[in-house]
C-alpha cells in the first residue's frame, strides 16, 4: 500500500509541478525563464569542455577541419582553360584527363552527397553521436559527459516525453471541441489559442529557444510562406509565432488523427496521395485557398525534402506558379546543442524524435522577410530561384542548384547534356572542322 | 545510443590494410577517405556497388562518368572494397618530389607516378584491354564526350586525325607507349592530381 501511495504522490506532485511551471505560462505567451537559466548553463559546461579538449590535443594534429570548408583544393577554372594542352581548341588525347580529374574529384567529394548527412561540429558538444574525430583526453571530461548522459536521459527525457504527450493530446482534443463550434470569429480566435498553446507545449517539449528576427515581416493573410526544410520540426518552430494553413498528404496513424482533428479548427489544406501527383489540380486548390483573404497563409517547403541546414537546394517552381505574394521565411538551427536534421534514410520518425528528445536543446533563429511577388517577365523558375537566394543570404547557407530528390532519384540527363554542349562548341564551334561543315 | 568517448576510433580496416596503402596516401587523408566512403555507402553493405556512386550527381553529370566507374570495378567484380577504392585514388595523389629521390628501384611503382597516371588515362580509352586504342575505341570516347552535338562524319575525321598523329608504327592503332610519348610534354602531374587538404 505505501509504496502505491508514495507512487501516485510522486506522480501527482510532478503534475503539479509541470502544470504550474510550463503549462499555464505557455497558455498565458508567457516565459518564466527556466530555459534561459538552462541554456546559460549549458553553454558555460559547453564552453568548459571546448577550452579541455583543445588544451588536451594541443600536440596531435586533428582532422578538426569543419566540413563546409571541403576536403580537396579544387580548381574551378572553366572548361576551356582545364582542356587547353599543347596545341590549343582541337580534340586531343590529353582532354580525357579534365574529365577524369572532374569525375575523382566528384567520388572524393561532391556538393550534393554531404548535404544529406549531419554537419560536423568544430568542437564537441558532449553528445556520443556528434563524436567524429575527438579522441580520449581526461576522466574529468568523461566524468561530465557521464553526468551529461545522466541529466538527458533520466531527467529531461521523460519531461520531455510528458510534455509531448500533453501537448499532442491537447491539441486534438482541443481542435475537435473548438471544431463544434459555428463559423464566427470567435471560433478562429479560439482555434488560434488552441494551437499556439499546444505549439508553445511541443516546443517546450524539446527545449527549443527561438530567436524571431523582423516581426514586422510575419506573413500575412492570403499569402504564401516558403521556408528552407531541414526537418518536420519546422512546421512547430513557424507555428509557434502565428497561425498557418498547412499543406500536405494525408496520412495514416498517428498523424492522420491530428490532422483530422486541426482541419476541424482552421481550414488547412490536405491533399490525398492520388491527388498529389495531379499538379494541375493542388495548384487550383491552393489558389482557391489564398485568393480568400481571410483564410492564413499556407506553409511550404519548396525544396521537398529535408536538407542538413548547410544549404538551400533547387526550389520546386509548383509553389511560385500559383501567383499572390510570397513570404520568404530563413530559418538555421545551431548545431552545437543538438542536430535538428532529419536524415529519413537512416532514422525513422520514432527514433528521430527520441534522438532530438535527448539532445541538450533545439536553438534556432528565424529571420522573416519582406514579402517578395513575381516580376514581369520573371517565369516561375526564376522567380523560385531569387526566393531561394534571399534566403540564402539571409540564413548564411550556401545555395546549391541541384534537386533534393537527387538522393532518391537519377540526375537528369540534361545536365550531362550541358556538359557535351559546353565540349562540343570548343571542339568544332572554333576550331578548324568549321569550314566542313560549309 | 552512448558510448565512451575515445572507443577506438579508428576503424580496424585501416589498422589492417596501411602496409597495403601506406605508400600511396597519408594516415591523415586515409581517413577522410574512409569516411567517405562510409557516406557513399548508404545502406551500410560495407562495400560500394555501381549504383552507390552512379548516385553522385556531379559524377553522374560527367560525360566519362560511366567509364570512371569502371575504372574502380576491374575484371567485372560487382562490389568495391574499400582497400579498392583507395587503390584507384591514390593514382591521383600529387607527386612530390622527393619520392623519386629517394625511391628504392627495386620496389614497385608507386601508384601516383607518372606513367601509372597515364595508364589510369589510357584504360579510359581501351574498353577491351588488349592494350591498345583503336580508331573505333577512340570514336566512343569521343561520342561520349560530345553527345549528340557532333556528326558522324566529323567525329570520324577527328578521330582519325587523332589516331594517324599518335600512330607511329603504322598498325593504325594507339599503343600504349605511342600514347605516352605523344604525351610526353604534358604536365599529368598537375592534370591528374587531386590534393586532399588536411
Amino acid at each position: 500500500m505505501d509504496g502505491a501511495e508514495l507512487a501516485g504522490k510522486i506522480v501527482y506532485t510532478w503534475l503539479t509541478l509541470v502544470l504550474g511551471f510550463i503549462l499555464l505560462p505557455s497558455a498565458f505567451g508567457v516565459s518564466l525563464g527556466i530555459s534561459e537559466l538552462y541554456m546559460k548553463i549549458l553553454v558555460k559546461t559547453l564552453e568548459w569542455a571546448t577550452l579541455r579538449i583543445e588544451k588536451g590535443v594541443s600536440k596531435e594534429s586533428v582532422l578538426k577541419n569543419s566540413a563546409s570548408v571541403g576536403i580537396i583544393q579544387r580548381d574551378e577554372s572553366p572548361m576551356e582553360k582545364g582542356l587547353s594542352g599543347l596545341r590549343g581548341r582541337d580534340f586531343e588525347l590529353s582532354d580525357v584527363f579534365y574529365f577524369s580529374k572532374k569525375g575523382l574529384e566528384a567520388i572524393v567529394e561532391d556538393e550534393v552527397t554531404q548535404r544529406f548527412s549531419s554537419e560536423e561540429l568544430v568542437s564537441w558538444n558532449l553528445l556520443t553521436r556528434t563524436n567524429v574525430n575527438f579522441q580520449y583526453i581526461s576522466p574529468k571530461l568523461t566524468m561530465v559527459w557521464v553526468l551529461g548522459v545522466i541529466v538527458r536521459y533520466c531527467v529531461l527525457l521523460p519531461l520531455r516525453v510528458t510534455l509531448a504527450f500533453i501537448g499532442i493530446s491537447f491539441l486534438v482534443i482541443g481542435t475537435t471541441l473548438v471544431g463544434q463550434l459555428p463559423e464566427s470569429s470567435l471560433k478562429n480566435r479560439l482555434s488560434e489559442l488552441v494551437h499556439l498553446t499546444c505549439c508553445r507545449i511541443c516546443v517546450r517539449a524539446l527545449s527549443g529557444t527561438i530567436h524571431y528576427h523582423n516581426k514586422q515581416y510575419r506573413p500575412q493573410k492570403g499569402g504564401i510562406c516558403v521556408a528552407n526544410h531541414t526537418s518536420p520540426i519546422d512546421v512547430l518552430i513557424l507555428t509557434t509565432d502565428g497561425c498557418y494553413a498547412m499543406v500536405g498528404q494525408v496520412h495514416g496513424g498517428l498523424m492522420g488523427i491530428i490532422q483530422r482533428a486541426m482541419v476541424k479548427a482552421c481550414p488547412h489544406v490536405w491533399f490525398e496521395r492520388s491527388e498529389m501527383k495531379d499538379r494541375h489540380l493542388v495548384t487550383e486548390r491552393l489558389r482557391e485557398h489564398i485568393a480568400d483573404k481571410k483564410k492564413l497563409p499556407i506553409l511550404i517547403f519548396p525544396e521537398g525534402t529535408c536538407i542538413n541546414n548547410t544549404s538551400v537546394m533547387m526550389f520546386k517552381k509548383g509553389s511560385f506558379e500559383i501567383g499572390g505574394t510570397i513570404y520568404p521565411v530563413a530559418i538555421k538551427y545551431n548545431p552545437q546543442f543538438g542536430d535538428a536534421f532529419w536524415n529519413s534514410s537512416k532514422y525513422n520518425m520514432v527514433s528521430y524524435l527520441l534522438r532530438v528528445m535527448t539532445s541538450w536543446a533545439i536553438v534556432c533563429d528565424v529571420w522573416y522577410m519582406p514579402p517578395m511577388t513575381r516580376e514581369e517577365g520573371e517565369d516561375a523558375v526564376q522567380f523560385a530561384n531569387r526566393v531561394k537566394s534571399a534566403i540564402a543570404i539571409q540564413g548564411g547557407l550556401t545555395e546549391l542548384p541541384w534537386d533534393g530528390g537527387l538522393k532518391r532519384a537519377k540526375v537528369k540527363d540534361t545536365y550531362k547534356e550541358e556538359q557535351q554542349k559546353n565540349y562540343s562548341k570548343m571542339l568544332v564551334g572554333n576550331g578548324s572542322l568549321n569550314s566542313e561543315l560549309d | 545510443m552512448e558510448r565512451a568517448p575515445g572507443s577506438g576510433r579508428v576503424p580496424r580496416v585501416l589498422a589492417e590494410s596501411p602496409s597495403a596503402c601506406a605508400p600511396a596516401v597519408s594516415q591523415a587523408s586515409l581517413l577522410r577517405l574512409y569516411h567517405r566512403f562510409r557516406a557513399l555507402d548508404w545502406n551500410e553493405k560495407g562495400y560500394l556497388s555501381r549504383v552507390d556512386l552512379q548516385q553522385i550527381g556531379a559524377l553522374a553529370v560527367n560525360p566519362l562518368g560511366d567509364r570512371i566507374i569502371d575504372s574502380f570495378f576491374p575484371d567485372g567484380s560487382l562490389h568495391l572494397d574499400f582497400p579498392g577504392f583507395v587503390r584507384v585514388l591514390a593514382r591521383f595523389r600529387p607527386v612530390d618530389d622527393e619520392d623519386n629521390g629517394n625511391r628504392d628501384p627495386k620496389e614497385p611503382e608507386p601508384l601516383n607516378s607518372r606513367m601509372n597516371k597515364l595508364r589510369f588515362a589510357f584504360q579510359l580509352y581501351d574498353l577491351d584491354r588488349d592494350g591498345k586504342i583503336s580508331r573505333q575505341e577512340m570514336l566512343q570516347v569521343l561520342r561520349l564526350m560530345v553527345g549528340v552535338q557532333v556528326t558522324e562524319e566529323q567525329l570520324e575525321s577527328i578521330a582519325d586525325r587523332t589516331v594517324q598523329e599518335a600512330d607511329e608504327d603504322g598498325d593504325g592503332a594507339v599503343s600504349f607507349l605511342e600514347f605516352a610519348k605523344s604525351l610526353e610534354k604534358m604536365n599529368i602531374e598537375q592534370k591528374m592530381s587531386i590534393r586532399i587538404l588536411k
